[in-house]
């Protein structure tokens, strides 16, 4: 299972270093990682999603909590919470296609940020299965490059 | 304004250091200028590693922050074996390290090596200062995180520049850092359940590891035991935590363990681990582990719960307060039935080994090591078979007496430990007991000893071997005794060793002894053990003995690597 991990960590040199090196070093993968400062610029805010079943991924939170510069770690699959992503997606686009490519991304509410010559750049935003299921609609025109952020997330309990 | 330098000897102060252990270089040049004149003792290590076990050894003898100084580059590479066996350990240091000036950083510049980003995964946290005014506050955090909740390694490398630059920031009176709070206090309500438990209990055990050490909690210990009569087996880095002496005493569990501690884990009710991390060589199979028994687990580290073994009942705290709250909710108990079979069990199953008198057996020695310092002596041990017979041949009694790389399992560890124990404890007799392999690791710091009439006693089990790798070769591998023979015949065709019938073995340790400025001596036959251990602990100053012991004795009992702690091996037979 996937879990998305949000750390709160101090806004410092090699914190992320540490955080990375933790996970890597006991064999632990990280499918997408996240990292910038939160309204406090001290502090930056750390998502990730790792796979694994919940005797690692609880072993995983309580390393993270040990590191010095961690001030605070949820996991959130274990509560309510909004997550997101966007994907920046360059596409084959000529005048043959063109409006096919432009109807499909109001039909995925995604957004075409730049028109060239022979392609467009759509950025979309959503959950990550919304973006999976957006890049697979759109790959039969032929896709030049995709970039994502990983997913971004947020507890939904209020204060 | 001070300069950084200032603001490290300063800290250093403030932190109550003493004594520091290192070695000098072209990045630490300002720091060592500052010391010329400065309070503290300071002992010249011959090789960083070597400066890192003192400091390490200084720690676990005297409870206290072990402090070393190493340089740049290959200072700060050589001294992450060290850093590695107290991170193992839970042993609390501050090593601070030189690094290249901030602008040549990452420059390849000459002696520069990412000191930070190879030590990450063997300390507690380190830190590399790129701003003299950070230093006061650094150095004052770096003592406050190794010696609080979990204690370990802190590594703080500083460059050159930072050294040199000036500061008006002052050296803060406390620390706090946000992000960094161990919890020492036990749960009340998990403590009223261990209580609980405990009283409950027809057939308890105390576990006990490294953290009743740390805590400084032998003495609560050693009450919980006594007041709800509870036996109690111990980890290597528990050994001393509880009188081994004591009837409720079932000396080590584990691979290497007593037959009766082991017994006893399997067949208890309640297992309640005090300051242990259910190790791998503790626990054998874990799926056979205490499988009868509810399990408790007291420990500073929320991350140690359930990490192995699944606990019944967690309390993460420090273990001293923990069981000072336990204490008074534990009810007097006789719990005959329970003792009574473990008394048959140690009667059936003591230690035992080859009593033919024919024979220099290590364990021998051993037994002698402990007849002559009465069982009062600081025991320092390298790592290896001599290290396994030290824990089950030595009565300890006394918390911090008994120096060991358990974790990591560092060769090489004990002769420096024991000079840094020796520096820390000079009221003490401080034995490392060695085998031939190990002694080879580390034996230049022998003229540290010499040097500051640091009387330290090593003695050396010879065997000619690795002797734990080939015991494991010979119970596992069919005898192949592939690269453990240190001898010069017997050896693997692959190691194209001509035999040099002059000298079948290599190095004369009485002469390497000698050569260090050191009292050298031999035993050759079981009779002389005694009188050549007496002369070397009734000389002023460092001695070493060597012991030509029976070559491929083992080590029993001996539980297989991923075997249940019942399936012991007893004999070669």
């Amino acid at each position: 299972m996937k879990h998305v991990i949000s750390i709160m960590v101090e806004n410092r040199p090699g914190v992320l270093a540490r955080v990375i090196g933790l996970i890597s070093g006991r064999g632990y993968n990280i499918d997408s990682l996240n990292v910038a400062p939160t309204q406090d610029v001290t502090t930056s805010r750390i998502t990730m999603t790792v796979p694994g079943d919940d005797r690692v991924l609880e072993q995983v939170t309580k390393q993270l909590n040990k590191l010095v510069d961690v001030i605070k770690v949820f996991d959130l699959t274990e509560r309510k919470y909004i997550d997101r992503e966007l994907a920046l997606v360059k596409v084959f686009s000529s005048t043959k296609n063109r409006s096919a490519v432009i109807e499909l991304a109001a039909l995925c509410r995604a957004e075409i940020v730049a028109v060239q010559n022979k392609a467009m750049i759509i950025q979309m935003v959503g959950a990550t299965d919304a973006v999976d299921n957006f890049l697979e609609l759109i790959k039969p025109h032929g896709i030049v490059d995709v970039s994502r952020t990983g997913v971004i997330a947020m507890g939904k309990a209020e204060g | 304004m001070r300069t950084g330098v200032e603001c490290l000897m300063d800290g250093l102060k403030k932190a109550g250091v003493q004594i520091i252990f290192g070695l000098p270089g072209g990045s630490v040049l300002d720091i060592f200028n500052g010391l010329y004149n400065a309070a503290f003792e300071f002992v010249l290590a011959r090789h960083e590693q070597g400066a890192t076990h003192m400091a390490d050894g200084y720690a676990r003898a005297t409870g206290r922050v072990g402090c070393c100084l190493v340089t740049s580059g290959p200072g700060a590479t050589n001294a992450v074996t060290g850093l590695g066996t107290a991170y193992m350990d839970s042993i609390p240091l501050v090593c601070i390290s030189g690094q290249v000036p901030t602008h040549m950083i990452g420059n390849d510049a000459f002696q520069e090596a990412d000191t930070t980003g190879i030590t990450r995964p063997v300390t507690k946290h380190n830190y590399l200062v790129r701003n003299v005014d950070d230093l006061p506050r650094i150095i004052a955090e770096a003592f406050y995180i190794a010696s609080t909740g979990k204690p370990g390694p802190v590594l703080v490398d500083i460059p050159k520049d930072v050294q040199r630059g000036s500061t008006a920031a002052p050296s803060p009176n406390e620390v706090k850092i946000r992000s960094y709070n161990p919890t020492t206090e036990g749960h009340p309500r998990q403590i009223e359940k261990l209580a609980e438990a405990i009283n409950k209990a027809k057939k308890p055990l105390l576990y006990v590891g490294g953290g009743a050490i740390a805590a400084n909690a032998a003495a609560e210990v050693t009450q919980l035991a006594r007041k709800a009569k509870i036996p109690v087996t111990t980890t290597l880095l528990g050994l001393g935590a509880f009188p081994e002496t004591d009837a409720l005493a079932l000396r080590m569990l584990g691979m290497h363990g007593s037959v009766t501690a082991n017994y006893a884990t399997h067949h208890c009710d309640l297992l309640v681990s005090v300051g242990a991390r259910f190790d791998d060589r503790v626990t054998g199979k874990i799926a056979e582990f205490a499988p009868h028994a509810k399990i408790a687990h007291i420990d500073i580290d929320p991350s140690a719960i359930s990490k192995s073994v699944p606990v019944d009942i967690p309390v993460v705290g420090d273990v001293k307060q923990v069981l000072k709250v336990l204490l008074p909710l534990v009810e007097s108990k006789e719990r005959a039935e329970w003792l009574a079979q473990i008394q048959e069990w140690k009667q059936k199953h003591p230690f035992v080994y080859d009593q033919d008198e024919s024979k220099l057996m290590p364990q021998y020695v051993i037994e002698q090591i402990y007849a002559l310092t009465k069982g009062d002596a600081i025991i320092v041990t390298e790592v290896g078979q001599h290290q396994m017979w030290s824990a089950q041949y030595y009565k300890y009694t006394k918390p911090r007496t008994f120096i060991s790389s358990g974790g990591l399992g560092t060769m090489g560890f004990g002769l420096p430990a024991a000079i840094g124990a020796q520096f820390g404890r000079p009221d003490k007799i401080v034995v490392d007991i060695s085998g031939d392999g190990s002694a080879q690791m580390n034996f230049q710091e022998l003229v540290v000893a010499v040097e500051h009439k640091v009387p330290i006693k090593v003695v050396i089990l010879n065997n000619g071997y690795l002797g734990m790798v080939r015991q494991w070769q010979e119970m596992f591998y069919k005898r192949q005794y592939s690269a453990t023979c240190l001898g010069q015949t017997a050896r693997g065709k692959n190691e194209k060793i001509k035999d040099r019938p002059g000298t079948p073995y290599l190095p004369d340790f009485v002469k390497l002894a000698e050569a260090h400025g050191a009292l050298g001596l031999r035993a050759k036959t079981r009779a002389a053990v005694v009188p050549m251990l007496a002369k070397a602990f009734e000389a002023d100053g460092p001695a070493v003995v060597e012991c030509l012991v029976e070559p491929e004795a083992n080590v029993f009992p001996m539980v297989p690597a991923g075997a249940s702690l019942t399936e012991m091996i007893q004999s070669m037979a």
